[in-house]
């Protein structure tokens, strides 16, 4: 009746474990408790759980992102001490569960959290950018988001249920085959994967036509931000391969079209260079020897885009706010770890780093940087536009200088480490010249707990404080693209009416016309607006998938049966519905329009004849 | 954030999805009469996105499929001492499959030519049959992987076994999901007739089907004729 499944797959022995699920059982159950009891229930199911708002489901994304970010540092907390009190003993975690831990921080940080947090970002910001009311396929957009919380819940649900993979995040043969793995550990991962892993290409599909095929009129290619060509170089790479992680801030650069060209070349250089992870597989000279020069020339795009960023620094007038720290963080940490990656990229280097702490610390230094600094800037600088006030800036602050800190006191020793012939996903040692080093490695990993705790604390502030950080004007921090264009939050239409955009700075030129000539633009005729109509397809489709790959993966056949059914005729229910839009009135539209208008001129009065 | 000097204002609303076709310019330096998503004309039409977006997911199967072959080709002789694809290939079965795939698809085209002509009938008619030969295609196509596993050359005799059951049974299962899809689509042309959304979903079945013609064109060769060959 239940495949493999019995009550021994609950690890009644392990107490961690047990603990730790128990408490994430009971905290979900204490807030879904809060949320019925308050009657919040229909708002959320209305508004959010069957949202096909492009910028809800960018919120909905992020949020999944930071919550499994905080799951996986539990997970690198848990290693960081293991290492630390295992020299020469066996420490407090059992080998078979140190596995699990690993691997599952390798998969839930890459999948569950960097991807969601910056398709969330793509999500939110994107169509504002491009001036539009939404994505290409709205409901679409929603299936994938609810696909990837199914793919982050079964994950979870290994903790309690079963076992999560042993092999590392990338479940190399033969390790992973059944004589090595019998568990369902590799099971959660690959139904986990797959499933999430649609979503994501879903993403990818829809990103890709929406910069290629929905732009506000007088949006050409090179008009469009920094940040649109990265998201479209990363979602080329969903397509053709999925998963690359490529995401930065943007501003208009020091020379656009070398940073456009430095993106796309990467995007496609990116896609030749695979074969670098695999340098001591045995493929031979030549092959070793192509991938090393790829890899190495990606450094070049690399340093193109390093260089513009510097310069547009150099030519601008910089306010030290938190997301500028995060970025400018980002941009030293970065090139820390570009330089360690190019010495990884020469194969015979390779031979003796490779499996190493110094790789270890090589790609966090590139993903935290690049992944995790760039999120956190990009959180921070949408914020007021997602929900109408900013975050806390002296609680921001705090979080990022106690991250860089603790970032590098983390990683340097275990570069050096590394370099002292230290293999990575060491359960104990016994070598003592590694020691000291893990052992500041394990200080450093308290110093990032400290900033987790403030980024925690920045937004509990932020929300109690949100009447004196309220933005009025829609444009907090003195904007250049058009998201500052609108409202903040948008209007579910985001734009009453849609932009002519006349220049790469389009909402700059609206903003110094206006100062100019010490008025907005005249009002416009608003005319009714046909948005898309909620679903609750994509939760009901990822309420079948999970049912359908938790039976994959415990062999409940007749359960993978009904949730195949399931899936086809919400299918066909979704497809069958007759009413897919519904219709703003013009006065609707009007009365934004005419409060933001309002906002705007109560600023423009303020600043009257002072440049901005 | 104005319109007002701009022909952009005058239709109702054009920049919303799929309603740019209905835009007109008239004048400012722009020559448009249909915005194609092309640079600065404004977002395409609604037909434009569904297709465009379907192409994408289609070049995204390809590559998908490019990779099964891949590994199909290297372990193409790996049969660890069990049958080989001479030994197991059904040469009549084959060709027969392939028939059917074809004359599938040039239905399916004339499906289209019947549904431009906007005739329910003849457009129900050319999808039943395309249908037809598809559930022929995959009958012919489980009775061989049936046979082969009452054989004992199941997917876990050998790599060669897997990667072929790997690559045939991914097209298959494409197949089924276009009948079900196929399916669906003629309960809805004959209840909902022919309006603009089903009209575009029409065209991606079309792209489909043709798509996995295309597919099995190198499934056979890569498959079977080289595989005949070895």
């Amino acid at each position: 009746m239940f495949g493999k499944l019995t009550w021994d797959a609950i690890p009644w022995s392990q107490p961690i474990p047990l603990v730790a699920g128990s408490v994430v059982v009971l905290v979900v159950l204490a807030v879904l408790a809060w949320v019925a009891l308050k009657g919040y229930l229909p708002y959320l199911w209305r508004e959010w759980i069957t949202s096909v708002d492009h910028k809800r489901i960018g919120v909905m994304y992020t949020l999944l992102g930071l919550v499994m970010l905080l799951r996986g540092f539990i997970d690198a907390i848990m290693m960081r001490s293991q290492q630390a009190i295992a020299f020469r003993a066996a420490g407090y975690l059992p080998p078979e569960h140190y596995d699990q831990i690993f691997s599952a921080h390798g998969t839930i940080m890459i999948f569950f959290a960097a991807m969601p947090i910056i398709i969330g970002l793509m999500n939110f910001a994107v169509p504002l950018q491009l001036g539009v009311r939404d994505v290409a396929f709205p409901t679409l957009n929603s299936t994938s988001f609810w696909l990837t919380a199914t793919g982050a819940l079964l994950v979870n649900i290994s903790l309690v249920i079963g076992e999560f993979a042993r092999t590392g995040w990338l479940v190399y043969p033969p390790l992973s085959e059944l004589p090595y793995s019998p568990g369902v550990g590799v099971d959660y991962y690959l139904w986990a994967l797959l499933i999430s892993g649609v979503g994501t290409l879903m993403t990818g599909i829809n990103f890709v036509t929406t910069i290629l095929k929905i732009r506000a009129p007088g949006m050409s290619y090179l008009r469009m931000t920094i940040f649109c060509w990265t998201a479209l170089a990363a979602n080329l790479l969903i397509v053709a391969a999925f998963p690359i992680l490529t995401a930065t801030l943007g501003m208009l650069a020091f020379n656009y079209r070398s940073m456009v060209a430095a993106t796309m070349f990467i995007c496609l250089v990116s896609y030749l260079v695979w074969m670098h992870h695999f340098f001591t597989m045995g493929a031979g000279a030549d092959v070793n020897a192509f991938f090393g020069i790829s890899t190495s020339i990606i450094a070049v795009g690399t340093g193109v885009k390093i260089y513009n960023w510097l310069f547009t620094m150099y030519g601008g007038r910089i306010r030290f706010t938190t997301p500028m720290l995060w970025s400018v963080g980002f941009l030293v940490t970065f090139t820390i770890g570009g330089m360690t990656g190019v010495l990884l990229a020469v194969p015979p280097a390779d031979f003796l780093l490779h499996n190493s702490l110094f790789l270890v610390a090589h790609f966090h230094n590139v993903i935290i940087a690049g992944v995790i600094f760039a999120a956190f800037a990009g959180v921070t600088y949408w914020f007021p536009k997602a929900f109408g006030f900013k975050l806390d800036e002296g609680w921001g602050k705090a979080a990022f200088w106690l991250s860089l800190l603790g970032f590098y006191v983390v990683f340097v020793p275990l570069y050096v480490a590394g370099l002292l012939g230290m293999t990575r996903r060491l359960q104990h040692y016994d070598v003592a010249a590694w020691r000291p080093w893990v052992l500041v490695a394990g200080i450093g990993i308290i110093i990032m707990m400290a900033a987790a705790a403030c980024q925690v604390v920045q937004f509990v502030v932020s929300i109690r404080r949100r009447e004196q950080l309220r933005d009025e004007t829609g444009d907090p921090w003195d904007g250049r693209s058009l998201e500052w264009a609108t409202a903040s939050p948008p209007p579910p239409f985001n734009f009453a009416v849609l932009p002519n955009v006349q220049g790469a700075e389009p909402y700059w030129g609206i903003k110094q016309r206006a100062i100019e000539t010490q008025q907005l633009s005249a009002e416009p005729r608003y005319e009714p607006i046909e948005m898309p109509r909620n679903s609750p397809t994509g939760f009901i489709t990822a309420f079948f998938s999970t049912l359908t790959g938790f039976a994959l993966i415990w062999h409940i056949w007749w359960l993978v049966g009904l949730g195949l059914v399931a899936a086809y005729a919400v299918f066909v229910w979704f497809a069958w519905r007759d009413a897919v839009e519904y219709s703003i009135p013009a006065e609707e539209v009007a009365r934004y329009d005419r409060e933001r208008r309002r906002a705007r001129e109560q600023w423009l009065a303020q600043h009257a004849g002072q440049p901005a | 954030m104005s319109a007002t000097d701009t022909p952009f204002e005058r239709a109702s609303d054009p920049y919303r999805v799929g309603r740019s076709r209905d835009w007109v310019s008239t004048g400012a330096g722009r020559g448009y009469v249909y915005a194609t998503g092309h640079g600065e004309g404004g977002p395409a039409s609604k037909r434009v996105i569904v297709g465009y977006g379907f192409w994408i997911f289609l070049l995204s199967d390809i590559v998908m499929f490019s990779a099964f072959f891949a590994a199909h080709a290297v372990l193409q002789t790996a049969t660890a001492g069990g049958p080989s694809g001479r030994d197991l290939f059904n040469w009549w079965s084959i060709v027969a499959q392939t028939a059917f795939l074809l004359v599938s698809s040039f239905t399916c085209g004339l499906s289209a030519v019947a549904t431009e002509a906007r005739d329910q009938l003849w457009t129900q008619v050319a999808l039943l049959v395309t249908g037809l030969f598809g559930l022929g295609f995959l009958v012919l196509e489980g009775r061989d992987f049936a046979g082969m596993v009452m054989q004992g050359a199941g997917p876990q005799r050998s790599a060669f076994l897997s990667s072929l059951f790997a690559v045939v049974g991914l097209h298959g299962l494409h197949v089924s999901a276009g009948l079900l899809w196929l399916g669906t689509m003629m309960a809805q042309v004959f209840v909902k007739g022919f309006r603009p959304e089903i009209l575009r979903r029409l065209v991606c079945f079309n792209l489909f089907w043709h798509a996995l013609d295309i597919i099995w064109v190198a499934l056979f060769t890569i498959v079977y004729l080289i595989g005949l060959g070895r």
